[in-house]
């Protein structure tokens, strides 16, 4: 299988998500340079987490008008899955590749900790390897991730099953409490409407790896490996 | 300086005073040049002899700290100090302090103090991989407290976080004797390829001096000249000479160096820092013996209108100084501008010895650079030994009460209280390698691609340097030892960021060499020299002075991590073992403080052979996977050190006390043996208690079972109280005051 990062300057989780996916494809994955138009054949794209552009205009905002994005959309739209994580989903929301924006958390601070989240969409190349319902622990690292759209379109993804995963509480409970950061419905991944293209703020490369105290991020990038290595 | 104050012609005794210059300087100035120095060319002296630049007060007694052992590549002198940590790797570390910026403006003040510590490692060749941060704040009721804790910990995030390099450790605690002067110091750790490591000393006359990262501006100029001063009601106006910080450029400017360091193009580097362009190029040609022109028209400037002056001693931030070898200045520009950052070739190497400026064709500096760099002053300033302390007050007989109630006050009290709320706010897992996250005994964060680890802490207790600087010294040093032992990892070297008031006073003199003298001890015993460090002196306001603050930031490395421990309590039924000596020394414990609103006592001694025996026999157990978890006996004490475990492991622990302290008879025995802050020791769980105790016998170690795991509370001589109530207690102080008016 073979995989693309873009980095954008500013990205800063650019490698660890590399590491990640290296691990679960046992193989390279290549680095594309933000400025750069052409982009290798790839069975999978991933915008990683950061401050591109310093998040100075708006998150995302700067970092989608990239050249590369343009590809990365067509790309998209020829069904290539993306992967947005973090800055990454700001950057999706801001191309206008996933709906939804990403305000400051409720809190007007950066949060970084652990959360649970429960599986809206396990049927997914990304979510795949986990339950319908799963409850699975992964950090959280932001200032951006109060998850915000409009009724009509908060209705649609619920529809439609595009909402990859909420934050919950451990016994896998909706609540308040559970909520980081003021997203609408506890919202923390969503879905394109062909599922292909999902962001998430929460950082399943962190915790990919026993060693650094969970793994539950695992599964997320070995499932992508099983359903794109053909 | 501004456009609208023309820069002076004549050098008077006012403008000679407001550059912070002695009269008995500037006649060596005037010796030195053999004429008048111009305005710039007094700024240039005023920064380099200043004593954040100079360390003029504190030379002679830093001279005398332990700067070798075995895997010390390099120590003091450098932008940070080097470690070897095998393979072919080295760890690059330094704290430095930015006190007086983040009282007057917290959040730039802090932020620019995280900016400056990685440009001192990454300088060097690392790549950062762990920020580490000591904060020391005044009385919470205080009105200015939560406005800097506010302030410093958003700069220190904002900062570390869009950087990409976790924050994974330090300290933040409170008193009243920091209400006018705050302390903010920063600690950078990086790692490096053994044979790839930069240096600043310049060599190869005729090679070009490259500029590079952000413009010069107007800001920070005399930073390091107000770092140099006290405070006074008028410092406010200081504002201005606060630096702003764009981490978003020092990423960029981090992720070049890296692509350039890799390439040999690069014969020397140095960040701009303190006093900027001026110490940059100084240091560079003084330590390769060589001169300097520079052509201040070419330096990048974000300001019209800038003198030479200005350019020289701006501040501005994410800006550094290179000596390329020939020919390779056109691949750098490359690799610059595809980071969308700043190159101009602004110099040249010369053999003149001299440092030349020119602007607008005119020759604005000729300077002597090492005449200058050479008769930087040096003081021997009259000192006084503190006075030993009298007695600890005894607690007035029930003023103590449950001694449960009292481990519930002391978890909730300021410095005990969980900094959940401030590490939060801090990436602390970007770059995937943070292993032991903060609110352990030290930060473990894997050496990237290895199964190696490195162990970093950071540490001081300031009242007991106040009432004994050379315990207090002792026990900083012997503090971080200790935490690093506590999670199995070899104990290396330290940084040190001594934080002193007003040098010209002999009592604090007094205070500055006690404390060298009791870290020279404890460095000695524990073969665990000090590699780097700041000095900060004159953190004072209004006449009062910071008690004395010798943070020690400790590096340790772990061979496997997966043998490291932490302090979580691992599972039910364990044996609970002390280990070291308790006297039940109470003078100067936070115990007596919450007791008594004051600090009372000697500090507890530190017996140095018995912290090595003890160390070594921890860690030692630790590698041999006899230990389930570990934690060092600290603020607080012995019941304190119980109630963290259960609270990070989320079990609890039934505790007898020993028969030498029975039924509570002797309440002052019995609070010493709960509360005694007695140095060397650590509270550890087994699966087997007997075999460690075992073990601990034939090294000689003391070590007694106290207790044993399990449950949902601590249970204490009959008495009984939930972890939930403890973990409400102690989560609940910070966010509830910093949620307030």
């Amino acid at each position: 299988m073979k995989a693309a990062v873009i980095v954008f300057p500013g990205s800063n989780c650019d490698r660890d998500v590399k590491v990640a996916l290296e691990q679960s494809i046992g193989g390279p994955v290549s680095m594309v340079w933000h400025r750069d138009t052409d982009l290798p054949p790839v069975d999978l794209i991933v915008i990683p987490g950061g401050f591109s552009y310093g998040d100075y205009l708006r998150s995302g905002a700067m970092g989608a008008h990239s050249p590369i994005m343009k590809e990365v959309a067509a790309r998209a739209r020829r069904g290539v899955p993306v992967l947005g994580i973090c800055n990454g989903f700001q950057i999706l929301t801001e191309a206008g590749l996933l709906p939804g924006v990403l305000m400051p958390n409720a809190g007007l601070k950066f949060v970084c900790k652990d959360v649970y989240l429960r599986i809206g969409q396990a049927n997914t190349v990304f979510t795949r390897l986990y339950r319908p319902d799963q409850v699975i622990r992964l950090p959280i690292a932001h200032h951006d991730g109060n998850y915000f759209a409009d009724a009509e379109t908060c209705k649609a993804l619920e529809d439609e099953g595009r909402i990859a995963m909420r934050y919950c509480s451990p016994d896998g409970e909706i609540t308040e409490d559970a909520n980081p950061n003021g997203s609408l419905g506890n919202i923390a991944g969503v879905l394109s409407a062909n599922r292909t293209v999902l962001g998430l703020m929460p950082h399943p490369e962190r915790l990919a790896e026993a060693a650094l105290g969970g793994a539950d991020g695992r599964a997320m990038f070995d499932g992508l490996v099983e359903a794109l290595a053909a | 300086m501004s456009e609208t104050s023309p820069e002076p012609r004549q050098i008077t005794p006012d403008i000679i005073a407001r550059h912070g210059l002695t009269g008995e300087e500037y006649a060596k100035i005037l010796d030195i040049l053999g004429r008048e120095p111009n305005i710039t060319e007094l700024g240039i002296f005023s920064v380099m002899w200043s004593e954040h630049c100079s360390y003029k007060s504190s030379k002679k007694w830093l001279k005398t700290l332990p700067t070798e052992a075995p895997w010390v590549i390099c120590g003091p002198g450098e932008n940070a100090g080097i470690i070897d940590i095998g393979d072919g790797q080295a760890a690059i570390f330094k704290m430095e302090s930015h006190n007086h910026p983040s009282f007057i403006e917290p959040y730039q003040g802090a932020a620019t103090g995280v900016g400056g510590i990685l440009r001192d490692v990454f300088t060097m060749g690392a790549r950062p991989v762990a920020n580490l941060n000591a904060l020391r704040f005044g009385d919470p009721g205080h009105g200015k407290t939560r406005h800097l804790v506010a302030g410093v910990v958003a700069g220190i995030g904002g900062y570390g976080n869009c950087v990409g390099v976790p924050t994974v450790g330090g300290e933040c605690t409170f008193h009243g004797a920091y209400n006018g002067n705050i302390l903010v110091n920063a600690m950078t750790v990086g790692i490096a390829d053994t044979d790839n490591i930069f240096y600043s000393q310049a060599s190869g006359v005729g090679n070009a001096i490259v500029y590079v990262g952000s413009k010069t501006g107007r800001d920070g100029i005399h930073g390091a000249t107000m770092a140099s001063t006290e405070f006074n009601q008028d410092s406010e106006e200081k504002r201005p000479t606060v630096q702003v910080g764009d981490p978003f450029t020092e990423k960029l400017l981090i992720e070049a160096c890296m692509e350039l360091m890799a390439t040999d193009a690069i014969v020397a580097i140095q960040d701009m820092g303190a006093a900027g362009l001026t110490s940059s190029s100084f240091e560079m040609a003084s330590k390769g013996d060589l001169g300097v022109e520079l052509d201040l028209d070419r330096v990048p400037q974000r300001e019209e209108g800038m003198t030479a002056y200005e350019i020289m001693l701006s501040e501005s931030q994410e800006r550094m100084l290179m000596v390329l070898r020939p020919g390779a200045e056109d691949m750098a520009r490359s690799v610059f501008e595809k980071w969308e950052l700043d190159f101009a070739i602004i110099g040249v190497l010369t053999d003149t010895g001299r440092m030349v400026l020119t602007m607008g064709g005119e020759r604005a500096a000729d300077l002597p650079i090492n005449p200058l760099a050479e008769a930087s002053p040096e003081y021997d300033r009259p000192w006084t030994p503190t006075p030993a302390s009298p007695p600890a007050a005894a607690i007035p007989p029930g003023d103590d009460g449950p001694p449960l109630e009292s481990l519930k006050r002391l978890l909730g009290c300021p410095d005990l209280a969980s900094k959940r709320w401030v590490w939060e706010q801090y990436d602390h897992m970007v770059m995937a390698d943070t292993v032991h996250r903060p609110g352990g005994d030290a930060a473990v964060v894997r050496v990237h691609g290895t199964a190696k680890a490195l162990a970093m802490t950071s540490d001081c207790t300031p009242r007991y340097c106040l009432a004994d600087p050379v315990e207090g010294g002792r026990q900083a040093v012997a503090e971080a030892w200790r935490n690093l032992t506590a999670v199995g990892a070899r104990p290396l070297a330290i940084t040190d960021c001594m934080n002193f008031g007003n040098p010209e006073k002999p009592e604090i003199m007094g205070q500055f060499v006690g404390a060298i003298e009791g870290m020279r001890d404890a460095c000695r015993a524990l073969e665990f020299p000090v590699v780097s460090g700041n000095v900060s002196l004159y953190n004072e306001t209004q006449g009062k002075a910071i008690p004395p603050t010798p943070t020690i930031g400790g590096v340790g490395l772990l061979e496997d991590l997966a043998l490291a421990v932490n302090l979580a309590f691992a599972g039910e039924g364990q044996d609970l073992i002390l280990i070291g000596e308790t006297k039940g020394h109470l003078g100067q414990s936070l115990y007596l403080c919450q007791a008594l609103g004051s600090e009372t006592g000697p500090p507890p001694p530190v017996d140095l052979k018995a912290e090595r025996g003890n160390g070594d026999f921890i860690r030692a157990m630790i590698g041999g996977g006899r230990i389930t978890a570990c934690h060092d006996i600290a603020d607080g004490g012995l019941l304190v050190a119980v109630a963290e475990m259960a609270l990070a492991g989320n079990i609890g622990a039934r505790v007898t006390a020993p028969a030498a302290t029975p039924d509570n008879r002797d309440p002052r025995l019995y609070a010493g043996w709960l509360f005694g802050e007695d140095q060397g020791r650590y509270l550890v769980t087994t699966t087997d208690g007997d075999s460690l105790l075992g073990e601990a016998g034939k090294a000689g170690v003391p070590a007694a079972k106290i207790g044993v795991t399990g449950g949902g509370a601590i249970e204490l001589d009959g008495q009984r109280m939930t972890i939930d109530e403890l973990r409400d207690a102690n989560e609940r102080w910070l966010p509830e005051y910093m949620a307030g008016p």
